[in-house]
């Protein structure tokens, strides 16, 4: 899962992106409005955290002007006024939750997990495909109902294939999942998380569609 | 408490009766002396024509005297309105007319006399004709003359009377109808909820309300502006003081949920520069409290700039790195008479916004200001925005460039703390290069 995150103290964002990155998702950080708009215009991310009260303006503005545009990104508004009429006035806006600061950093990843699930269409936590289901809430793998052990990069590989299960993956994408902008992208890794994971769930489950990317296999 | 429409209404009732006092004031003189001219012409005239009908002697022609007017039945409420007495020279009662008294009516010779005769005033004409040997006169009372005037007043008055509260019920209406627009407004601002401060519609008010409605809705968008400043305020502490602390969490829990030493190193050492920053953020709100619950104003003493800069300085020597400090030996020479808390927060924050804006070996430069009229401090930081320089006092303006370090309240507390000495900050950025340039106007620095 890549999420934005939209937040100008460098304490808490350096929290965030440590630890929503220990929930295992990918994290980038930006400090103002201006930032947070080039980074939606380019990049798809899963989620978006933005706090309200931005150097440069609002980020209830932001959300406004991304959802002027049609982009549908799950939005988590950190607010700092426990006012009502400032909450209603940001799901107003197109949030699709918010949290109070301060807030417990479970509970923030907890909320990012469940707009993004909602995003998807799905009702229930877990990804499901086959045998294999996933717990995206604490990073846990089942075959079969029998626990597989997934590194961090391979669960976000994986996942990424079972949020539209049938669908074609490109390696861009899984990439762009993957890494945040600061990190180096090794040019064969998706290959080698992909040879991992049939490794651990067995050949047939991923296939791979030459030229265009990866999908799972609907019948095993 | 004092009502505009009966205030009015008294005044108008007021004025109306005065005026038509007056009128019949007026009218009451004017006809009383038209009508004694008359009826004292009347006096002459029936006095000549009894003296021209009587004989030598004062033989009566034929049936006596009759005044004319007792002819006419229609008079008959001023019956018997003249006498008439016909005397010889020699004082013998001649003829008289019926009702006339049977003493003489005066005892003037000729012309007009006043006479009261059985309890009576009367008013009487004398002629003597000393060819017929007789004399005559004609006299009428004065009670019947006062009788006409009374009744022309009671003609007058009657209908007045059943005008008159015809008159008070329009005006109290017509003042219920001018007054309308003000009872509108009224009970419009009462249906209001408190927080309501839209303004009040003036198209429909006439011209003379409009300087209230006016007023009213000035006063509304000051009230207005009041409560949207005092609530960005509260939003930009909230947001200043809970951030910090959403970051202290955040990291904690970090360190409390990890087996990676280095990440847990890591998440300690964020927590230990939140806590120093929160810190500084709360030792300036209490700054801002201090300033803003009033310093002791009889507490000023004789304080040298210059050594007051020292310390101020002496105390930023940590946050100060590679920044170097440059003091004008000049400020030595100068004192001021000054609260010392006032003028050390004047210092302090304007060297500290100095500081956290220099680049690493930048050099920060305090000054005199022209003609010792107070102290300058230079930085080589980026400077201010033009757009930003009028908001960067106000509390909790961070600008766009913010260092993250800032807590948006230190050129704020300067400004307080200058206004509080009694001076003006002036802020600018350096020509023609990179920089703030801040300056203290100060009144009454002098030498030492």
């Amino acid at each position: 899962m890549r999420i934005l995150v939209v937040e100008d103290d460098d304490v808490l964002a350096n929290g965030l992106k440590i630890g929503l990155g220990l929930a295992g998702a990918t994290i980038d950080v930006v400090g103002c409005c201006a930032d947070a708009r080039a980074a939606l215009a380019t990049s798809e991310f899963d989620a978006v955290v933005l706090d309200v009260m931005l150097p440069d303006g609002s980020g209830i503005d932001v959300l406004k002007n991304i959802r002027a545009k049609g982009d549908r990104t799950p939005v988590l508004l950190l607010t700092a006024l426990d006012e009502i009429a400032d909450r209603i006035k940001g799901l107003d806006a197109g949030a699709d939750d918010h949290l109070g600061k301060p807030f417990d950093l479970d509970e923030l990843a907890a909320r990012i997990r469940a707009i993004a699930r909602r995003q998807g269409g799905r009702a229930t936590p877990q990804l499901v495909f086959g045998g294999i289901v996933l717990d995206p809430s604490t990073l846990a793998t089942f075959i079969d109902g029998q626990p597989v052990v997934l590194s961090r990069r391979e669960f976000a590989v994986l996942s990424t294939l079972m949020e539209h299960p049938g669908a074609i993956r490109s390696k861009d994408e899984i990439e762009a999942r993957l890494y945040g902008w600061q990190e180096e992208i090794e040019s064969n890794t998706v290959e080698v998380y992909i040879h991992h994971l049939r490794a651990k769930l067995g050949r047939a489950t991923i296939e791979t569609v030459r030229g265009i990317g990866y999908r799972m296999r609907s019948a095993p | 408490m004092k009502s505009l429409r009966l205030h009015l209404f008294a005044i108008l009732i007021a004025a109306t009766s005065l005026i038509w006092l007056s009128a019949f004031a007026w009218i009451l003189l004017d006809s009383r002396a038209k009508l004694e001219h008359v009826l004292d012409t009347r006096l002459q005239a029936a006095a000549h024509m009894v003296d021209s009908l009587a004989a030598d002697g004062g033989k009566v022609a034929s049936t006596g005297i009759v005044p004319p007017m007792q002819a006419s039945p229609e008079e008959a409420n001023y019956e018997r309105q003249l006498s008439c007495q016909i005397w010889s020279m020699e004082g013998r009662l001649v003829a008289r007319s019926s009702g006339a008294p049977d003493v003489q009516m005066t005892d003037q010779a000729s012309g007009f006399s006043q006479r009261t005769i059985e309890g009576e005033p009367w008013r009487v004409y004398t002629i003597e004709d000393s060819v017929k040997n007789i004399r005559v006169m004609v006299g009428d009372r004065l009670g019947m003359r006062d009788g006409l005037v009374a009744d022309l007043i009671k003609g007058l008055v009657l209908p007045a009377l059943l005008i008159f509260p015809l008159l008070a019920a329009l005006i109290w209406i017509s003042l219920g109808g001018g007054l309308r627009p003000l009872n509108a407004m009224a009970s419009e601002l009462r249906r209001r909820s408190a927080d309501d401060l839209s303004l009040i519609e003036t198209r429909r008010a006439p011209s003379e309300v409009q300087p209230l409605i006016a007023a009213l809705n000035s006063l509304f968008a000051k009230v207005e502006a009041a409560r949207r400043h005092e609530r960005d305020l509260t939003a930009f502490a909230a947001h200043e003081l809970r951030t910090p602390l959403a970051g202290l969490k955040t990291q904690a829990q970090i360190a409390l949920s990890v087996t990676d030493p280095a990440i847990r190193e890591g998440a300690l050492r964020q927590i230990l520069i939140s806590v120093d920053r929160t810190s500084r953020l709360v030792r300036q709100l209490l700054a801002i409290a201090r300033l803003d619950a009033g310093l002791d104003d009889a507490s000023r003493e004789t304080l040298n700039i210059g050594k007051s800069l020292d310390e101020v300085i002496n105390m930023a020597k940590p946050a100060m790195g590679s920044i170097k400090v440059d003091v004008d030996p000049d400020l030595h020479r100068y004192v001021i008479q000054a609260n010392r808390e006032a003028l050390y927060f004047a210092l302090r924050n304007l060297h500290e916004n100095a500081i956290q804006h220099s680049p690493e070996g930048g050099a920060i430069a305090w000054r005199i200001a022209p003609e010792g009229k107070g102290v300058l401090v230079e930085d080589d930081g980026p400077g201010i925005p033009l757009a930003e320089l009028p908001f960067v006092t106000q509390r909790f303006f961070r600008g766009q460039h913010k260092s993250s370090t800032g807590t948006g309240l230190g050129l704020a507390i300067t400004e307080i703390a200058v206004r509080k000495l009694g001076g003006e900050l002036v802020l600018q950025n350096r020509e023609g290069r990179g920089g703030l340039q801040a300056l203290i106007v100060l009144h009454g620095v002098g030498p030492t």
